[in-house]
Order: structure tokens, then sequence, then C-alpha cells
């Protein structure tokens, strides 16, 4: 007899329910680290420049994936971009429409050769591709280290 | 072996101080039982505990699976077994399921249930001493009333010392 | 016919309990370490091999991708592969496919576990061991499995668990002399029977705690290895083996799995009798009486035995048949996917006179190591020679 036979009674099947019940906290590391502190700090970014091929990663990684050499070389970098690409969300990541829609961008810093994705602030018609962008940070006290120390970017 | 070793270990409280993201996934299931499964799992809401008869090997099957994984056969000769059988391994745990300390041992033991030919299940011993337990001992299921069972393999509670408990 | 395969270089990071750096760093770091032991760079590499356990461990989704460009993988031909805690050893095997089937000249193998981003514990991951539809419900702990397993195992063979904690007592003991050791510490017998009672008869020095870190090796065909090195080891014989997850229907006091997975090498290898043309030994050993389990299961003694030869000296690191002589994973750590690595990298190293501190005082030419993983159900045996 197959293995697979069709069920035609709903009341038929069991389900067991269950989850994966986890929480984690990812220490960002000896690299990302200071990165974090700085914009926290003093609103700054820096990036670091492959001594090899002389890519700029922002935000900064502890090698160069392409030479697979360490990167010690700090560049600073400014507030501000071009917006490489964007998308407008009208669905969050559970599929619930939004109440606003939002706009996601990859963003590459001047002097970067990596873009980042962000939050892309205000009204989608003033949004262009390859348009200027520059960074609008929370106020100091309500920075804690991290990528939500950013606002988003502004259409410059 | 060179001597510098690379490694950036953190003591509980310099991990307070490291910066770092938290994320707390949503991974909730509902797992369709399958063919098998869910025949035992109404067989237990009965009252009863299943096998399935593999009609190659003979051996009978528990807990009962759709296909015999060594005569890689599809069986469907289901068997009625008792609710008695054997200790074939046990533990006494100071932990519960997310490594709580408790101080009233939980004992899970795996149980070859008569007539299976050595097959068993996990399941939980109860009303023992666990000073007492021993590899072999006779054991029979303890199941909840039939009002509180719902198919599921706590609808038997526990096995307890077949000879009048110890 | 496959190609003769060896091992030219090794590397790895200090085992921690919690590694501020990220997985992709500390991959980074064991991988780099490797390729300059062996004296390429990233452009002479083929192909990478990694291995790691499950992502929910690290909590990363498709952990193998994430942690690619870390092992060296920017452009490659890249392959994850996992089998719960035999994956370390496993990285061998699938490191010497790519070389034995004369598709690839060189490939870095890599292995990385960061476990300890699960706050405060895996506990949430470790319990999807279980059957979702017929164990779960029970409120199991991860520790319950290897309770039965050991209860089972001592309860067959009538042994005692003094004779079990003189692993645990020689594998920390091993670990002093460990750059990347976690956990060594000399203790004794009584430390070990005085511990915490987790589930009984498993003790918290019966085992190893959760890990963080990362080791690589280099692996290259014949002729690369000769151009690069006058001593490459070779990799003489791999195997793996899968048993049923229906463990209760098993019995576990013998892993089946573990013997059939070692047949494969040992044939390669030319071994007929183990415990004779085996010179030492690194099986896995998350908890002391897996060790001597493992050592059954490798034919290196009969059934029942290992614990005798313990006893005895004869697994000490001046014995006949050195047992993890590292320290294993109970001396050095239990980043999982990466402890199977370390094992081939100590190999390595103990056949090339490099252990230093830790380097067994005989002639050394045939080594094997071992892991075991998911469900006690998986074995993988790779078998090395000078």
């Amino acid at each position: 007899m197959a293995v697979l036979r069709k069920r035609n009674r709903r009341e038929d099947q069991i389900f067991v329910e269950g989850n994966i019940p986890m929480e984690y906290l990812y220490t960002v590391g000896p690299t990302l680290e200071p990165f974090f502190r700085k914009l926290k700090d003093k609103g700054e970014f820096n990036g670091v420049k492959c001594g090899r091929c002389g890519t700029v990663y922002v935000p900064p990684s502890l090698f160069c994936e392409a030479c697979f050499e360490k990167m010690t070389k700090n560049v600073k970098l400014p507030s501000k971009g071009i917006l490489e690409s964007y998308t407008v969300a009208h669905y969050d990541h559970l599929g619930e429409p939004l109440s606003k829609p939002e706009i996601w961008g990859l963003i590459r810093l001047d002097g970067a050769d990596t873009p980042f994705v962000h939050r892309i602030l205000g009204d989608p018609k003033n949004v262009e591709l390859g348009c200027q962008v520059k960074v609008k940070l929370k106020a100091k006290a309500k920075r804690t280290g991290s990528m939500n120390d950013i606002d988003g970017f502004v259409p410059a | 072996m060179s001597k510098e070793y690379p490694g950036n270990p953190l003591n509980s409280k310099d991990f307070k101080k490291a910066l770092k993201t938290k994320y707390v996934p949503t991974a909730e299931y509902a797992w369709s039982a399958g063919h098998a499964i869910n025949r035992f799992l109404t067989g237990l809401k009965e009252g009863r505990i299943l096998g399935i008869k593999c009609r190659s090997c003979e051996r009978i099957l528990v807990p009962p699976r759709a296909f015999c994984e060594e005569c890689f056969i599809s069986v469907d000769e289901w068997v009625e077994l008792k609710d008695t059988g054997t200790v074939n391994t046990f533990a006494i745990s100071y932990l519960d399921t997310m490594a709580n300390r408790i101080k009233k041992p939980l004992l899970p033991a795996v149980i070859e249930i008569d007539g299976a030919g050595g097959n068993g299940f996990l399941h939980m011993l109860g009303e023992v001493d666990p000073k007492k337990i021993k590899i072999g001992m006779k054991v029979k299921a303890v199941w909840k009333p039939a009002k509180d069972r719902k198919g599921d393999i706590t609808d038997i509670k526990y096995f307890k010392p077949a000879r009048g408990g110890v | 016919m496959p190609r003769r395969v060896a091992m030219i270089g090794a590397g790895m990071t200090k085992f921690m309990r919690r590694a501020n750096d990220t997985p992709k760093e500390m991959a980074f770091e064991a991988s780099k370490m490797a390729l300059d032991a062996a004296g390429l760079e990233l452009k002479d590499i083929e192909s990478v091999a990694l291995g790691t356990a499950p992502d929910a461990f690290d909590g990363v989704h498709m952990k193998g991708e994430y942690l690619s460009d870390g092992a060296g993988s920017f452009l490659k031909p890249y392959t994850r592969s996992f089998v719960g805690g035999g994956t370390g050893v496993f990285t061998g095997a699938h490191g010497w496919w790519h070389i034995a089937s004369g598709m690839f000249d060189t490939c870095l193998v890599v292995g990385e576990e960061k476990m300890s981003s699960a706050h405060p514990h895996p506990q949430g991951a470790f319990l999807t061991i279980f059957d979702n539809l017929i164990e779960r419900n029970l409120g199991p702990n991860l520790v319950w499995i290897f309770a039965l397993e050991m209860n089972r195992y001592m309860t067959k063979h009538n042994i005692k668990k003094e004779d079990i904690a003189r692993v645990s007592v020689k594998n920390k003991g091993n670990a002093l002399d460990h750059p990347c050791a976690q956990l060594g510490m000399k203790i004794t017998v009584d430390d070990v029977l005085n511990s915490e009672t987790l589930a009984w008869p498993v003790q918290r020095l019966d085992i190893s705690p959760t890990s963080d870190g990362a080791a690589a090796f280099v692996l290259a065909s014949e002729e690369v290895a000769k151009r690069v090195t006058d001593d490459p080891i070779w990799i003489e014989g791999v195997g793996w083996n899968v048993d049923t997850t229906i463990w209760t229907n098993r019995d576990l006091y013998y892993p089946k799995y573990v013997e059939y997975a070692a047949r494969m090498p040992y044939k390669m290898a030319g071994i007929h009798n183990p415990p004779k043309d085996i010179d030492f030994a690194e099986p896995y050993d998350p908890f002391d009486y897996k060790e001597l389990h493992h050592m059954e299961g490798l034919q290196l003694c009969r059934k029942g035995e290992a614990p005798i030869l313990t006893r005895e000296g004869v697994t000490a690191r001046d014995g006949d048949l050195p047992t993890c002589p590292s320290g294993g994973a109970l001396g050095v750590g239990n980043p999982i996917a990466a402890t199977g690595v370390m094992k081939l990298c100590e190999l390595y190293w103990q056949l090339r006179g490099e252990a230093g501190k830790r380097q067994i005082p005989k002639d050394l030419r045939t080594g094997v190591a071992q892991a075991w993983g998911d469900l006690m159900q998986v074995g993988t045996v790779v078998v090395m020679r000078r």
C-alpha cells in the first residue's frame, strides 16, 4: 500500500504544535565596535581600506574578502553619499500592510566602495536612483551604538 | 605550532559591556503527524499503544512508522500492544527542559513495550523511588482519564513499576 | 582510483566560552593561519569545504553562506557540510573528495561554531534534537539523551563511574599543554564524582560546556604537496555512517555507526588490526564516557574494555595508545564543528612532531580521528599517516 495517501476528513489530522525558543545576543565584535562607538559618540563614519586592492569597506570588516588580508587602515568618510538603489515597501515582514510606505535604500558613502542598507526618509516622490543623500542622525542622547543611531538618509 | 593564537575571549562582565545586537526569532510550528504517527496518537487518545509490523523482517515497530527503515518498504499491518514494558535505560534529571535546576528529579526512560521485541519509546517514570530504578524493571503505563486525553504522547502520564510500585 | 591527498598546513583560534569575535572573524583567523602554515595564498586555493553545525547555534540563517567569505570562498567553489557533532571530522572526508576525485589540487577546509550568542544558552535549539511529534511534549533536556546512553553503557558492562571519570581527569589535564584550551585544568576523580549531578549518571565535570572557536587546514594533491613541503601528512582513509533516528529502538551500549564508519578508512588504509596498526587516537569526547564508547566502536579494544585501558594508563600520552593527547573536547573545548577539525589538526601536528608540550613521546606513523553527532547516530572517521 502506498505510503502517501490522501486524507479526506480534516478532523482525522493531528497537528503537534511547538516552537524553537531562542534569544540571541550577538557581540558586534572587535572590528565593528569602534565603528559603532564613533557613530554614537561623534556621529561620524569610518571605513577601512584594504592595503592590497584598495577597496574601502563600510561598515568595516576585519579582512578583505577578495585578498584575504587583514585590513587596518582606517578611512574617515563623510556623512553623505549616493543612493545606488531603493525600494518602497507597502507591507511589513509579516505581510501586514504598513500605515505609511517605507523607503529602503542601498547607500554608498562618498569614498567608500561598499553600499549598505538603510531607511530613506521623506516622500517617495523626492527619491531618485543615483541621487545624493545625506545622513540624519538621532540626537546624541538617544544613540546607543548601532545602525539605528542613524534615523535614515534624506535626499540632499 | 606558532605561539600566538587569535581570539578575544570575554568574561561575563566584559560580555555585558560589549556592544551587542539582540534578536528573538519567532519560530512557531504546527507539524502534521503524518500517516503513521497520526494513528499512533489517535491510539493513545483511545488508551491503546499501537505498533506496526514489517511483513519482510517481521519486526514490530513502535513507535510506528510508514515504512521499515531496514527493509525500505512501506508497512501497514497495525497491531495493538500491551501497555506494559521493561526499562531499557533511565536517567535521574535535576534539569528541566530549559536547563533550570529542579529539586524533585524528572525520570526519563526508554521503555521497551512488551511484544515489540525490544522496540519502544522515550517516556517518564513515576511513582518510584529514583534509587530503586533498575534497567530491566517491569513497568506499566499510567494513563490520563479518557476525557483528558487529546492524542499526544502525554496521554500516558508516566510508567510505574508493574508490581505494586516501589 | 582516488588520488592521494595530503594535509599541508593547519591553524585554529583559541576555543573560548564567549568570544567577542564574530563567526566570520574566527573563520578568517583560523583559515588565514592554515594558509600561512601551508605557505599559500588565497589565490592558490581552488576549492573550499566548510563544516558547521546547526544554524540555530550561531543564530544566523544559512550559516554556511554567511561564513563563506571568512572561509576564503569569495568567488570560489564552496560547499558546506553538516552531520551534527560529526561535522568536524567529516570535513576531512568532505575536503578529501575534492582532491581525490581529481577535480581540484587544493582545498581549504574550515570548521566554525559560535554558541555563546544563544542567550543564556542554546537549550532551545538543542530541544529540536528530540522528535517533534512524540518526544518534545515530554519536556526533555538534551542531557537526558547522554544520561540514558551512559547508563545503558555502564550497566551493560558493569562499569563504575570512577573509571569513566578518569577520562575527564586525563583530557582536562592534557589540555593544560594546549595553547588554545578553554578548559585545561588539573582535577581528580573525586572532583568529578563530587561535581553537581545534572541528570544521573551525568555530572558537571563529565561534560564539556558550550564554546566558540574555529579551526582549519589545507589539503593538496600529491604533486602540490611535494612542491610545498618535505613532510606532507596523508589522509589515508575516510568514512562516515548514519544509524536510524529512531534511537529508542537501538541498543545504546555500543555505537554501531562508529564501527561501520571506521570500516571504510581502515580498508582504505590497510588497517587490519586497529590496536596494533594505529598509534594514537582522537575520538570525540564531549562527555567522558563517549571517549570510551567510541574507542570500542573504533575497534581499538573489545566492548567494555576501554575503561580498563584507561585505568591502566594505556590511553595516557605516554601509554601504548595515547587517546585525546590534545585534551579533546573535554579539555580544549567543544565548538561543535571546530572541535572535529581541531582533532584533525592535532593528528597533523602530532605526526609532524609539532605538538609542542603535547607531543607523544614515541614514534608515530598512523593516527585516527573520529566524531559523532545528532541523536547518537552519526559516525565520521578519518585516518592520517606520515
